[in-house]
């Protein structure tokens, strides 16, 4: 496993508390704003950062995170460009762990094993690949392995005991539980549900368990993470963006960094 | 050669070669995997087979004549030219084999909600006529590009019962369509099917819409065995996602003797980049669950397709032709719209047939060829579709108004 990943889990059970993931799209409304908000996120309160790989056709997403992947990509984003915008934070930042989310085209594309060697440089920490199922994910898993880079599985409310194990045998880092059977940004699961589930998956694994689809506010985080190990909120944060996009960049980050802070004040 | 291991595809995880699989968000994983076994169980049912005969038969009107085009042979001067006429079925087009097949599955699964996507409107109009027909609600995802300029078909689908969901998101073409269809059924795993209406997509698709299009080309062996005592030299279809080509070439395969020639739409030219032509100027990708050729950027974002055709207008390509390609099995060239309109204009002075403008690419490559062939050899092009559909769309390229 990552070690910025044991460790931040670490931490999170000695402080007694649950963790905040925010999800961003790279290079959304632009690159330099995008780099401002990524660089405020953790002083707000953000334990774990999502950094989106922004896609022509995310088709696990909802209209908000649709738009901001087409607002980046006009903007100019590329995957080197996020790369380096890693490899900038991590210079001030060693300890919050990065996630880079997305859709294997652009990976595929520009080369699994190049991929995998840049964001080991970078400073990635584990990848999030919505359309690349355990059935096909062999070419990056095997990869990303060899450099301590996790490849984070989602689990669903269409996952059964035989699937999860399927799942877990080529899981590491923490697991993703897709509250919802949708897309990102829009219906919420009923907590009563989310708790059913979340000690269903707890049943056959130790590994960490974040919740996400749907967390919105503080409370929902409050809320997600009296069952799991985290919650994970990105549309709504992306929503932020999409209001303010013409804001001057610090002035973004800042409206930015009140949302993380208003999600994270309930842990 | 071991010609049958290399076309028995795809493999049990759905690949041919390095194309095609499985690569859809894991929310779906579960539903592909029981759309997959429900297909094994049903191709090896004797009674769905009879139920798909029986339909192909009496609703659509197989088998679809093959027609000897002697005025275009003459004019052309060159290989005998045959057309397969799939654009004699019920619906206009090759489309609805596989819509009836997928629905007869769907049925068979319980499901009671039908998606699908479209682009010209063919497979729209395809799928919202056999849910009239099995009494299913259907809900096709259109791009709102596409609304506009294919207008008589969104009728067509309204009036046949179906819902037509316009969609703004992306560029608003068939693309986005299927971006929009997939999320759906994410939403909907439950009760829903999902009618791909080509041969692309995450595994079992890609086989399961070949199985059912190979009609067109199981037909047309004993046809032009009947006609000619022999099989043809050369077979030519056009390529969008690729389904009316693989119903045509797949049954032909293992016979060395049969070269094929795919079609695909080169658009104002390969060299403009506002073309259609995945293989001949994408590169391999990943996009609605399968691996294949696509059109993208530098940086992997998938480009938007041109051709003056709706049904071409895709920047994917069915897998099991980039594994064709790969292996140098079939050819597969371009033509241009004007290429395209020239064909469509003498085809319908010549024999009398308008044909659809995805067809039109087809004749307008066999044109090419059958000058250099002798009379002694045999073409066979798949008409699949009729040309009603796109008197709109010539009329203004023509500058005539209706």
């Amino acid at each position: 496993m990552s070690q910025r990943l044991s460790q931040k889990f670490e931490q999170l059970k000695s402080q007694g508390r649950g963790g905040l993931i925010t999800f961003i799209t790279a290079g959304d409304p632009n690159p330099q704003t995008s780099s401002a908000i990524l660089n405020s996120l953790s002083d707000a309160g953000a334990d774990i950062i999502e950094l989106g790989m922004p896609f022509s056709d995310p088709v696990a997403d909802g209209p908000a995170i649709q738009l901001s992947s087409l607002r980046a990509i006009d903007a100019g984003m590329t995957l080197v460009k996020i790369i380096d915008m890693v490899k900038e934070f991590r210079n001030r930042d060693q300890t919050t762990p990065i996630i880079l989310m997305g859709y294997y085209n652009p990976v595929y594309h520009y080369g699994v094993e190049k991929f995998i060697d840049d964001c080991q440089q970078a400073g990635v920490d584990g990848l999030i690949i919505v359309d690349l199922p355990p059935e096909e994910n062999d070419e990056l898993l095997e990869p990303a392995k060899l450099a301590d880079i996790d490849l984070i599985h989602l689990i669903t409310p269409t996952t059964d005991q035989a699937r999860l194990e399927k799942l877990l045998e080529k899981s590491s880092g923490f697991l993703y539980y897709v509250s919802i059977a949708g897309i990102t940004g829009t219906d919420s699961a009923k907590e009563e549900v989310i708790k059913q589930r979340v000690a269903f998956i707890r049943r056959s694994t130790d590994l960490p368990i974040a919740v996400g689809f749907g967390v919105k506010t503080g409370a929902d985080v409050n809320a997600m993470t009296q069952h799991a190990d985290a919650a994970v909120v990105g549309s709504a944060i992306v929503q932020i963006i999409e209001a303010n996009q013409d804001m001057e960049s610090q002035a973004l980050a800042n409206k930015v960094q009140d949302k993380v802070k208003e999600l994270a004040s309930g842990l | 050669m071991n010609t049958s291991i290399q076309f028995n595809g795809p493999d049990s995880k759905g690949h041919f070669g390095i194309y095609g699989g499985r690569y859809v968000a894991e929310t779906l994983m579960p539903l592909i995997l029981s759309v997959e076994q429900a297909y094994d169980q049903a191709r090896n049912d004797p009674q769905f087979q009879q139920d798909f005969d029986y339909y192909a038969k009496h609703y659509i009107g197989r088998p679809s004549p093959l027609y000897f085009a002697q005025r275009l042979t003459e004019h052309l001067g060159g290989a005998k030219i045959y057309f397969k006429r799939d654009e004699l079925n019920h619906t206009g087009a090759h489309k609805i084999n596989n819509t009836l097949g997928q629905i007869l599955l769907a049925k068979r699964m319980g499901k009671t909600r039908i998606i699908a996507e479209t682009g010209a409107g063919q497979h729209g109009v395809a799928t919202a006529t056999v849910c009239a027909l099995f009494n299913l609600p259907c809900i096709v995802y259109m791009g709102e590009t596409d609304i506009e300029r294919q207008a008589p078909n969104v009728f067509r689908m309204k009036l046949l019962g179906a819902e037509v969901v316009p969609v703004t998101s992306g560029t608003g073409t068939l693309k986005d369509a299927m971006n929009e269809a997939l999320r759906d059924w994410v939403k909907n795993v439950d009760d829903t099917f999902y009618i791909i209406g080509t041969c692309a997509g995450p595994h079992p698709y890609p086989a399961m819409v070949r199985d059912f299009q190979s009609i067109i080309g199981r037909e047309l062996k004993e046809q032009i065995t009947e006609a000619e005592g022999r099989l043809p030299d050369k077979l030519v279809a056009c390529i969008g996602g690729g389904s009316n080509a693989i119903g045509l070439f797949h049954p032909f395969l293992e016979d060395e003797s049969v070269q094929m020639y795919g079609v695909e739409a080169a658009g104002l030219g390969i060299e403009t980049g506002k073309h259609a032509a995945s293989l001949n100027g994408g590169e391999a990708g990943v996009l609605h669950g399968n691996r294949t050729y696509l059109l993208q950027t530098d940086d992997g974002q998938i480009i938007d397709a041109h051709s003056i055709s709706a049904g071409l207008d895709y920047p994917g390509i069915g897998p099991e032709h980039s594994f064709l390609n790969d292996i140098g099995r079939v050819n597969y060239v371009g033509i241009t719209d004007d290429e395209a309109l020239q064909a469509f204009k003498l085809c319908s002075r010549m024999e009398g047939i308008l044909p659809a403008l995805e067809p039109s690419h087809a004749l307008a490559y066999v044109s090419e060829l059958a000058p250099t062939c002798s009379k002694e050899e045999i073409i066979v092009m798949n008409m699949c579709g009729r040309g009603d559909k796109d008197v709109f769309t010539v009329a203004k390229v023509l500058g005539v108004e209706l």
